[in-house]
């Protein structure tokens, strides 16, 4: 029965096109979603997976082998990681990175959002002041790290110069030189540096909050921070997780401000993870120590991604969103 | 995965602006304050922090034209300004230095890398909005994990890949890894853009018997405009900034990029560097300012995009 009428509807159909297309097999696959998607997906597959995904892989397999410069290593298995278990430097510099992002991220969201909730006030030449802050996240790191280097000498920086002439300190400060001046000092470059992208980013979600929510809780006598903490914040969330997540990714594997600033030092003060693979896979030439680090890096950026994750999953949960 | 991180974001035009979509608030509230009031609890605290973050940038220009001795000699010469500037930093950076082939090897990189990526990019969003293959969305998500690998954690294994492939030393070492950190990114941010196109064109030029080549060159390309551009510059941006790999995979001097040649070939012992080495952080990073200056907005709509995806 069933068959009589596709019968049916195929002869129906056949007498309705005057002149049927043979569908080919070349026709069929070139109008297949799949294969066509398969060409436009190959460009970004290909580089992903040769760059990203088998260096990544690479990487993880290093580790487990005693690789240097020039020559392919032997699997070792967990010797890198016994090695670096006993190796102080490496824990100096585990805690150098925690120190650095937890630090680093704490102050840039409270100064990003302070400095957001600025901006959203109605100020003249608004277009313009906002377009200036972003000028130091445009400027290549290296470069204005270069122009902190400057600010930080021992000698001639302007800081211990305006300091000492203001009658505060008598002699020259050493930034740089100094355990916790060196660490406070590049933590410092860091928030500069990341501010105004918090910043502007908080601003573009801070827009979206409609103005009558502020002004309904006005009339019901909030205070700023109540306002704040009830509206704006709780609004926000969303956006802040994200802000974040990739605060704390960009903060925790940081290389450019700490090589150019310190390098490291002074005695490893401000070594941090991705600085300290650097020294013994490139500069000393033990790839597999390096990897090894480097791979002992992903775990906490993970816990990083998940913690903020979670975080927010739970902030849209309270808010009875959906989950879309 | 990726549908639960769409936070709100306002458009980059109101962002600059400052005009939320209801104009009837353009004045807010602010009247509610008197200004004694305002001047402490806003402008002070504004232009602290806007000082802060200008005045690096004031010394690097102030260092570059600066003559050496009022460099050095801080209490003869007002160190915050100088009456005689000259251009002799600047001269000798351009003149005396490889500094010219620094630019145009970092300006080579940062261009071909970027439109490789656009290229890329631009297939791989169209297709993940628009052709919904079988498991799009699990892709979606992988290019969105792509994007929190950091180079920091790459760089080792990519240096024995690029050594293997016999890229060392070679602009293609860069051209081909940048991608790497820019595909992911720029792929979400076209994604967005691609998603605001009204399926009903797309329809219509299927009907009328367009190739799905051509829908996307003739109707998605030409609305995509403005995404394209905020990707490009966003980009070229991120290629400009890069660091790590750069200092990685070359070696010889005159295949350097401008961060790397800055940092190894301008920091000797000599108490005299300061004002070239300004000199060449401030001519590094002003075609940035100015690529800024005139894409304001979509350089903020590509940082907001990117959040906001």
């Amino acid at each position: 029965m069933a068959q009589q009428s596709s019968e049916m509807t195929d002869l129906a159909i056949n007498s309705i096109k005057p002149a049927p297309r043979e569908a080919t097999a070349w026709t069929r696959l070139r109008m297949n979603k799949n294969w066509i998607s398969f060409w436009f997906m190959l460009p970004a597959a290909a580089f992903l997976i040769l760059f990203l995904a088998y260096p990544l892989g690479l990487g993880v397999w290093m580790s487990f082998t005693d690789a240097r410069i020039g020559r392919p290593g032997e699997f070792i298995g967990i010797e890198n990681y016994e090695w670096l278990w006993d190796d102080s430097v490496f824990w100096l510099s585990v805690f150098n990175t925690i120190l650095y992002t937890t630090v680093a991220s704490a102050i840039k969201f409270a100064v990003g959002l302070y400095l957001a909730l600025l901006l959203n006030e109605n100020l003249p030449f608004k277009a313009l002041l906002r377009a200036v802050v972003l000028i130091p996240f445009i400027v290549p790191t290296v470069l204005s790290a270069i122009a902190f280097w400057w600010i930080y000498d021992p000698q001639f920086s302007i800081v211990s110069w305006s300091l000492r002439h203001l009658g505060l300190i008598n002699g020259n400060i050493d930034f740089l030189g100094d355990i916790w001046n060196a660490r406070w000092s590049v933590i410092f470059a860091n928030i500069w540096r990341g501010v105004p992208f918090v910043a502007i980013t908080l601003l573009a979600g801070l827009q979206t909050v409609s103005p009558s929510l502020y002004e309904a809780a006005t009339i019901d006598g909030a205070t700023r921070w109540q306002i704040f903490r009830h509206i704006t914040y709780p609004l926000l969330t969303p956006i802040i997780a994200v802000v974040m997540t990739f605060s704390v990714l960009f903060t925790f594997t940081d290389f450019q401000l700490i090589w150019v600033l310190t390098r490291g030092g002074p005695v490893n003060a401000t070594q941090l993870m991705a600085t300290l693979s650097y020294q013994r896979a490139i500069l000393s030439g033990h790839l597999g120590e390096g990897a090894a680090i480097s791979t002992a890096m992903i775990p906490f950026l993970l816990g990083a991604i998940l913690i903020s994750w979670f975080g927010l999953q739970r902030r849209k949960w309270q808010q009875g969103e959906s989950n879309d | 995965m990726t549908e639960t991180l769409v936070p709100k974001v306002a458009d980059p035009h109101s962002v600059l602006a400052g005009s939320s979509a209801a104009a009837d608030h353009s004045e807010g509230m602010s009247y509610l304050q008197t200004l004694p009031k305002r001047l402490v609890t806003v402008y002070l605290p504004l232009s602290i922090i806007l000082l802060v973050l200008l005045f690096p940038f004031y010394w690097m220009a102030l260092t570059a034209i600066k003559p050496d001795d009022q460099l050095l000699d801080l209490d003869k010469y007002s160190p915050f300004w100088t009456w005689n500037p000259t251009f002799h930093h600047i001269y000798k950076l351009i003149f005396e230095t490889q500094y010219p082939v620094w630019l145009w090897n970092t300006m080579l990189v940062a261009v071909c890398a970027t439109i490789l990526s656009i290229i890329a990019s631009v297939l791989a969003a169209y297709a993940l909005v628009r052709l919904r293959f079988k498991g799009a969305q699990w892709v979606g998500g992988a290019i969105f994990l792509a994007y929190l690998v950091p180079p920091s954690i790459l760089f080792i294994p990519l240096s024995y890949v690029v050594f293997q492939y016999g890229l060392f030393d070679t602009p293609f070492a860069l051209i081909l890894t940048y991608p790497t950190i820019l595909i992911p990114f720029s792929t979400w941010l076209l994604m967005g853009y691609f998603k605001t196109i009204p399926f009903e064109l797309e329809e219509c030029a299927l009907i009328d018997g367009a190739s799905r080549w051509q829908i996307l060159i003739r109707i998605v390309l030409p609305l995509a405009i403005p995404g394209l551009i905020s990707a490009f510059i966003f980009c070229f941006t991120l290629c400009w900034n890069e660091f790590i790999y750069a200092l990685t995979f070359l070696s010889s001097t005159q295949n350097k990029t401008v961060p790397v040649a800055i940092v190894n070939e301008f920091v000797d012992g000599d108490i005299y560097r300061w004002g070239s080495l300004m000199a060449g952080a401030l001519v590094g990073s002003l075609p940035l300012v100015i690529l800024y200056a005139f894409f304001v907005e979509h350089y903020v709509s590509a940082m907001t995009g990117a959040v906001k995806e």
